[in-house]
């Protein structure tokens, strides 16, 4: 056998399949470096303690990617999305604790009820804002996404020995339980205690793959294609022949379904309370996409990694971080749009290919 | 019955009547011109036809499917496809992703099929890359399969536009004025590949047109379309001379 | 309590939405952005006055008049260093820079003013008018009915009467053709921001009043409630500005009543997406035509 050049052979490859390989290999190279560290205690309890969270917002972030970027319709409820996969995953959890010791299984359960239900959100939502359309449908995905967070803010449910007791007022009736076997699930807007912290770094980590995995897959096929031509020209997608409501419906049901998995993982990681998901959150997200770049999936990674650790690490300075961050927001979107900064950013970009094409001349 | 059937269509739009009891009728593999002075409703015709408007009475009907009423989706998959009187590509794909959003339909693996990579996606994506170029070849726009659609030159998009078009493989192509910012020559050009279209894909042709040597050139029948309503149709030599149709064109 | 005061006083909350929906709809038909930052005025020109009031003592009007003075100045200025050089960008650059701004104001609010709410003196001295036994409708709740009242109806004449009203529409129109007629556009949308921020100082101080407690966060809920009453009442009109926010400010208060104080937000939320469903741009909104 002829020996093969494996530079050859990994230039025949398509461009689309390089850079995905190109973003896990970021994703894995990052964690399994991370992992390491903490494993031999080189960091400190800080930047142990983000390395989960990173990865539920970088699904968020890619997920959001999906429905803003490649779709290019605007939602500001992704938060909604992933409380809804928290609250059910996590409730689930707490429920089958004792009938289903093995986390192996358990887990494994909870994070796809917490991600079907998310995605049976979306569909909910998804299909009346089907005809709105820009700031419109904006704003009605705010209003879902506080919705599902006031709502979930005034659920009470207590559990007995006769089984579940749901309310929507101050907890329930207190003279139809048997307050020896009394046990709260949800106590409305208090954070849910005794859901058990099943998320390990493996995991998060394994479930960000799988998001990439399906995400960029989606992207780079036929629908994807669909879904961008929808976004790029509306009305030439259908004078086309491609669905606007079945690809829109796709959209939001794989961009729900992933919250809510990343939501999962939050509650079995950090406390949930209701107020947690507010439109603050998705917001945040939001952010992480437009400075990631909208539509660029592996920038969503990137930003959703230094964005999210950036506060954190700022705690030093305390009072200041959050008034640093907005600054540095403001400062990031005015460079972004300038036609000069643009500029240098392309030479600059220019610079350093023609170094490595020289190099691997 | 003709190929393309179109009795008595009319929309109003506020208190206007922008196109009122419209006929037309195409035989299989015709290059037919629809024509008229400007604002004389002959975009709004195309989109009657294409479900981008729904007529408020008459009827169409292509090689005996009835389209009247529904949508633009509908309606290419029942074999009518169209470009646009300004361009309208997916600017952000590429040349090649262009024409494979147009073979969508044309191919049939799943959502899961894609996102798995399952063996019918493979088939399915390498037989459409095939497609797609050999499309791109016919109109001379292999080379820059990989460009995206917004960095071509004008001529050139325009001409992508027709590609796309014909990747859904349709019955009955629908021009909106694809002549429009050319010079001479590339106007000769576009007019040997539309008829290299017609006869290479037996393709049924209906165009819009101002440049007259186009329409002179090509067209075998015409339509002349003034205020909404019909002036003149019939042969593309006796239409020319008409005097209505000069006075229309001129005004009196 | 009876319907009619818990109808009152929702006109009254819902006029002071008004006034803040008036600021969204106006930036948004001139400048086509939606100005995320425009809550957090209202809560800039609110601890405007407090500090005028209560660190320096000064008289009532001249609080307000300092507050107004204030946010316009402060409108101006983040529509010239924040929004000017965006013009242009894409709508999703233009509102998270517009994120961006709310951010810092809340966080300069929380470094100067700490993070627990304070007290707010009421502005209105009237005393409230016992109507009958069972009605008292109190002095802040006249006074902002009747001061919204006055400022739209003055807004509405200067927006159809004047030159510089009539030039926001025009810009509003179509900027181009507006500024090859020689309309000034930076000037009319530099105006457009300062009357917006001015209707915002009048709303945080009446805000306030009403429910008289102040922090860095109490512009956030207001400015996305008078957000979605812009909206709802179509976007970049006026007269569905006021209605929308009057609306919403009558269903938050019949909800609070008779349904729940804490699903309340749900209802009016919900009332807004079903409007949607059924007019998608909006009760007044216009039906843009896209060319095909």
């Amino acid at each position: 056998m002829k020996a093969m050049n494996p530079m050859k052979l990994f230039g025949s490859v398509r461009p689309a399949t390089k850079n995905k390989t190109i973003t896990y290999l970021m994703v894995l190279i990052f964690f399994g470096i991370s992992g390491i560290l903490v494993q031999t205690g080189s960091v400190g309890s800080l930047f142990t303690g983000l390395l989960v969270p990173m990865c539920y917002y970088i699904i968020m972030a890619v997920s959001l990617n999906l429905t803003v970027g490649i779709l290019g319709e605007l939602s500001l409820g992704h938060a909604g999305f992933m409380c809804v996969g928290a609250y059910v995953g996590g409730i689930f959890s707490l429920l089958t604790k004792d009938a289903i010791s093995q986390v192996w299984i358990r887990f494994p359960l909870a994070m796809l009820i917490g991600g079907l239900c998310a995605a049976l959100m979306g569909i909910l939502i998804g299909v009346p804002i089907l005809r709105l359309r820009g700031d419109y449908l904006a704003i009605v995905t705010l209003a879902f996404g506080e919705i599902i967070r006031k709502v979930v803010q005034n659920i009470y449910i207590v559990s007995d020995k006769n089984g579940l007791h749901f309310s929507f007022v101050n907890t329930v009736n207190p003279a139809s339980i048997d307050l020896a076997t009394k046990e709260e699930i949800l106590n409305g807007p208090m954070a849910v205690s005794g859901i058990p912290k099943d998320t390990t770094l493996w995991i998060a980590v394994l479930m960000v793959m799988i998001t990439l995995f399906v995400i960029m897959n989606l992207v780079d096929s036929r629908s994807g294609r669909a879904i961008m031509a929808i976004r790029d020209n509306r009305i030439a997608a259908e004078a086309t022949g491609i669905s606007i409501t079945r690809h829109k419906l796709i959209v939001f049901v794989t961009s729900s379904f992933f919250a809510g998995l990343a939501g999962v993982l939050y509650a079995h990681f950090s406390t949930i309370t209701p107020v947690k998901f507010d439109y603050n959150m998705s917001i945040l997200i939001l952010v992480f996409v437009v400075l990631g770049g909208i539509g660029n999936i592996r920038g969503s990674v990137i930003a959703a990694v230094i964005l999210y650790a950036l506060p954190e690490l700022l705690r030093g300075f305390q009072n200041y971080r959050m008034l640093i961050y907005a600054i540095v927001l403001i400062v990031m979107m005015l460079l972004n749009n300038n036609a000069k900064f643009i500029q240098f950013k392309a030479g600059l970009g220019r610079k350093l290919f023609h170094r490595k094409a020289k190099e691997a001349a | 019955m003709s190929y393309l059937e179109v009795t008595n269509i009319g929309i109003s739009f506020g208190g206007l009547r922008a196109v009122d009891d419209f006929c037309l009728n195409i035989e299989k593999g015709q290059l037919y011109g629809l024509i008229g002075p400007n604002g004389a409703g002959k975009t709004t015709v195309f989109n009657l036809l294409t479900g981008v408007y729904q007529p408020d009475k008459g009827k169409v009907e292509l090689d005996g499917v009835n389209l009247t009423g529904r949508s633009p989706v509908e309606i290419n998959q029942n074999g009518i496809a169209r470009t646009f009187q300004n361009i309208r590509l997916f600017n952000n794909l590429t040349v090649q992703d262009n024409v494979k959003a147009g073979l969508h339909n044309q191919n049939s693996y799943s959502v899961f099929e894609g996102i798995l990579r399952l063996p019918r996606y493979r088939r399915q994506e390498q037989a459409m890359d095939k497609r797609a170029v050999e499309l791109l070849k016919v109109f001379d726009l292999d080379q820059e399969k990989d460009t995206l659609a917004s960095n071509l030159p004008y001529g050139k998009q325009r001409k992508l536009e027709i590609v796309r078009a014909m990747a859904t493989h349709p019955k009955l192509l629908l021009l909106d004025e694809p002549a429009a910012g050319m010079n001479p020559n590339e106007t000769a050009e576009l007019m040997e590949t539309i008829q290299f279209v017609r006869g290479h894909f037996d393709m049924t042709i209906l165009l819009i047109e101002h440049d007259m040597k186009l329409v002179s050139g090509i067209c075998e029948e015409l339509t002349v379309l003034n205020f909404g309503s019909v002036l003149v149709q019939g042969n593309t030599g006796d239409v020319l001379n008409n005097p209505e149709v000069i006075t229309a064109y001129l005004g009196d | 309590m009876s319907f009619i005061s818990y109808l009152v006083s929702g006109i009254s909350l819902g006029s002071i939405y008004a006034l803040i929906a008036l600021g969204y709809t106006m930036v948004y038909g001139i400048a086509k952005m939606l100005n995320f930052a425009h809550g957090d005025v209202i809560m800039v020109g609110a601890f405007a006055v407090f500090t005028a009031m209560m660190t320096f003592q000064l008289p009532v009007w001249a609080s307000i008049l300092i507050g107004i003075l204030v946010c316009m100045i402060l409108g101006i200025v983040i529509e010239r260093v924040a929004y000017k050089p965006l013009r242009g960008a894409s709508p999703l650059s233009v509102l998270i820079t517009a994120i961006g701004v709310s951010y810092l104001l809340q966080n300069l609010a929380l470094l100067i003013f700490g993070s627990s709410a304070r007290n707010f003196q009421s502005v209105v001295t009237l005393p409230a008018w016992q109507v009958n036994s069972q009605l008292s409708i109190s002095g802040e709740t006249m006074v902002t009915i009747i001061v919204t009242t006055v400022i739209m109806i003055v807004l509405t004449l200067f927006i159809n009467k004047s030159k510089p009203g009539r030039a926001m529409l025009a810009v509003s129109e179509d900027r181009g053709a507006a500024q090859l007629m020689g309309i000034n556009v930076n000037g009319t949308i530099t105006l457009t921001f300062a009357i917006g921020s001015a209707l915002a100082a009048v709303a945080g101080v009446l805000l306030c009043s009403l429910y008289p407690q102040i922090s860095a966060y109490t512009g956030q809920m207001p400015g996305i409630k008078a957000f979605i009453a812009a909206v709802f009442g179509g976007i970049g009109s006026i007269p569905g500005a006021m209605i929308g926010g009057i609306l919403l400010g009558i269903i938050e208060n019949l909800s609070k009543a008779y349904i729940s104080s804490q699903l309340s937000d749900v209802i009016v939320f919900a009332v807004l997406i079903l409007v949607l469903l059924v007019k998608p741009t909006g009760i007044l909104g216009k039906k843009i035509q896209e060319k095909v």
